[in-house]
């Protein structure tokens, strides 16, 4: 049963030092969950699983299957038209829309688009979440140096998106996601634009986040990038259905589960 | 006013250029017809209490039948507590004053003439009481306020003193609206930068913010601009009316009436700053 919105989001206390606490948790949890656009027939329908705290999943399906509109409500930028929708244990559905930031700064998003503000730099991109979390610029310059220096861009923090190739783009959008150390990462095809080696560099970030206890939701269509994750687990998508083919999901926190690509 | 402080970093999300646009024009010509409009507006009160203070303690004796009970009149005006002055109008003013109004013939000898006499009473006196003391000793005769005749004057001056302030609030109106569809304007120019700002976790305040303090520097800017043109012309014709203002016995503008008008730039930028946060806020909350 799903806990009914409480007034106000809960910040985790640690991450690393309390994994194997957070790995029995639920952090997600869709109860008969439908999207409609509008008046238009609906895109997501009768959704209904757990994801667990500290759990590495990769979500997939054909074009259209509505991947996107399931990281839209993951990361709330979308509310269910029906159903219930837990994150953090509270439930969301019809949470108040000033309780929502409070939570969506604890979700770090890749968007496919990248979505980084234009006429601002690689580091000011990336120092957003802190600022807005309210961190001081002494705070700042640091964590966004290093992250910058980590994904390879230290010496391109003062260029502006529109001169940033695809990849560094997708750099910078990837760092702006983890920079405030969210206790979900969703990523929408965060390897699209880049090469493999880069690739390869992003799904390191991702899964060493993972071993610090951080959820990652991955949608993608690469299937060498599931197979390059042992441990995830596989979310389906298919006309607007879950459709599970490990059969892990429906399981309550705690149930075993297969790991995908060994 | 804290939203009014935002750091250079959150300044540098939204470019100044993006909300300026019109604004600081627009906030600047409504100031302007504001502040003439107020002028104005303090001139008409201010002549208005030159002409009621003129008037106030200030009576006649108007006697219908001629000045035969003139003398009675005025001994009994003079007798009367509080009154410190009675004079009669001589016959010969009265006359010229006829011969305005009815031609050669208002100056012929056989013509029937009242008896006017201008009476000054005390502030504290008691006029009803002097006016049946005149009208007991004379019977017939009339103890009218200067003030009962100068009331269809007065009374347009009030009226057009309501009009132009008014209008001031009509102007304040407009100028709120311009505001509100400028920073409506900003958020629509500005989409992409505040749905990321809100997916982050930005809070609708925190994105208000950003545009208010804008919004209330062009206010500001534009209303000081405004104000300055427009103290610029009332003083120059204030210099032009400088011998009538004499005459008047009082300015029409008071150093207290052009700080009130100084205040109105500011006035302008605070109502434009609170109107735009509570727009801007009600428009990020139809947003999700």
């Amino acid at each position: 049963m799903l806990v009914p919105w409480q007034g106000g989001a809960r910040r985790a206390t640690s991450v690393s030092g309390q994994r194997e606490r957070r790995l029995a948790n639920t952090i997600v949890e869709f109860d008969r969950v439908g999207l409609r656009y509008g008046t238009g027939a609906e895109v997501l329908r009768d959704l209904d699983f757990r994801l667990r705290e500290g759990t590495f999943y990769f979500l997939t399906g054909p074009s259209g299957a509505g991947k996107t509109s399931l990281l839209k409500l993951l990361y709330l930028a979308q509310r269910p038209t029906r159903g219930r929708m837990s994150l953090f244990g509270d439930e969301l559905a019809d949470a108040p829309r000033d309780a929502l930031p409070a939570y969506r700064r604890r979700i770090g998003v890749v968007f496919q688009d990248f979505r980084l503000i234009r006429h601002l730099s690689a580091f000011d991109n990336v120092a957003l979440p802190l600022r807005i979390a309210g961190h001081d610029e002494q705070q700042v310059e640091g964590p966004v140096r290093e992250m910058l220096a980590w994904v390879g861009l230290a010496d391109r923090a003062s260029a502006r998106p529109p001169t940033l190739s695809g990849g560094e783009q997708q750099r910078v959008a990837i760092a702006r996601a983890v920079i405030a150390r969210p206790e979900i990462i969703i990523a929408d095809e965060p390897t699209g634009n880049v090469d493999a080696a880069m690739a390869e560099r992003i799904l390191h970030l991702l899964t060493a986040m993972n071993r610090l206890g951080t959820t990652v939701i991955v949608a993608t269509h690469d299937l060498g990038l599931i197979a390059a994750t042992p441990g995830a687990q596989l979310i389906r998508l298919e006309n607007g259905l879950l459709v599970d083919p490990t059969g892990a999901l429906k399981h309550p926190p705690g149930a075993p589960t297969r790991e995908l690509g060994r | 006013m804290s939203f009014l402080v935002i750091s250079e970093p959150e300044r540098r999300l939204i470019p100044s250029s993006g909300v300026r646009g019109p604004v600081p024009l627009l906030i600047a010509i409504m100031t302007f017809v504001m502040v003439v409009v107020a002028a104005t507006g303090l001139a008409l009160v201010n002549s208005a209490a030159v002409v009621k203070s003129g008037v106030e303690h200030r009576y006649s004796i108007q006697i219908a039948d001629g000045s035969a009970k003139a003398p009675a009149a005025m001994a009994a005006a003079r007798s009367a507590p509080g009154v410190i002055r009675a004079n009669q109008v001589p016959p010969d003013d009265l006359r010229r004053t006829l011969e305005r109004w009815l031609g050669p013939s208002g100056a012929e000898a056989d013509l029937p003439l009242p008896a006017i006499i201008d009476v000054d009473v005390a502030p504290a006196a008691d006029p009803n009481r002097i006016g049946q003391i005149i009208e007991r000793a004379v019977p017939g005769a009339r103890f009218v306020a200067h003030r009962a005749s100068l009331a269809p004057l007065l009374q347009a001056l009030t009226g057009l003193t309501l009009l132009a302030f008014g209008l001031v609030m009509l102007i304040a109106m407009a100028s709120a609206a311009a505001t509100i569809l400028a920073a409506r304007g900003a958020l629509d120019n500005h989409r992409a930068t505040i749905e990321v700002m809100h997916g982050i976790g930005a809070t609708d305040r925190q994105v208000a913010r950003l545009f208010v303090r804008q919004i209330a520097i062009d206010a500001l800017l534009g209303g000081l601009a405004g104000a300055a043109v427009a103290g610029l012309i009332i003083a120059l014709i204030l210099g032009g009316a400088s011998t009538a203002t004499v005459l008047a016995g009082a300015p029409p503008i008071g150093w207290k009436d052009a700080l009130l008008l100084a205040l109105l730039p500011l006035a302008v930028a605070l109502l434009a700053t609170v109107v735009a946060r509570a727009a801007l806020l009600r428009a990020l909350r139809e947003r999700l």
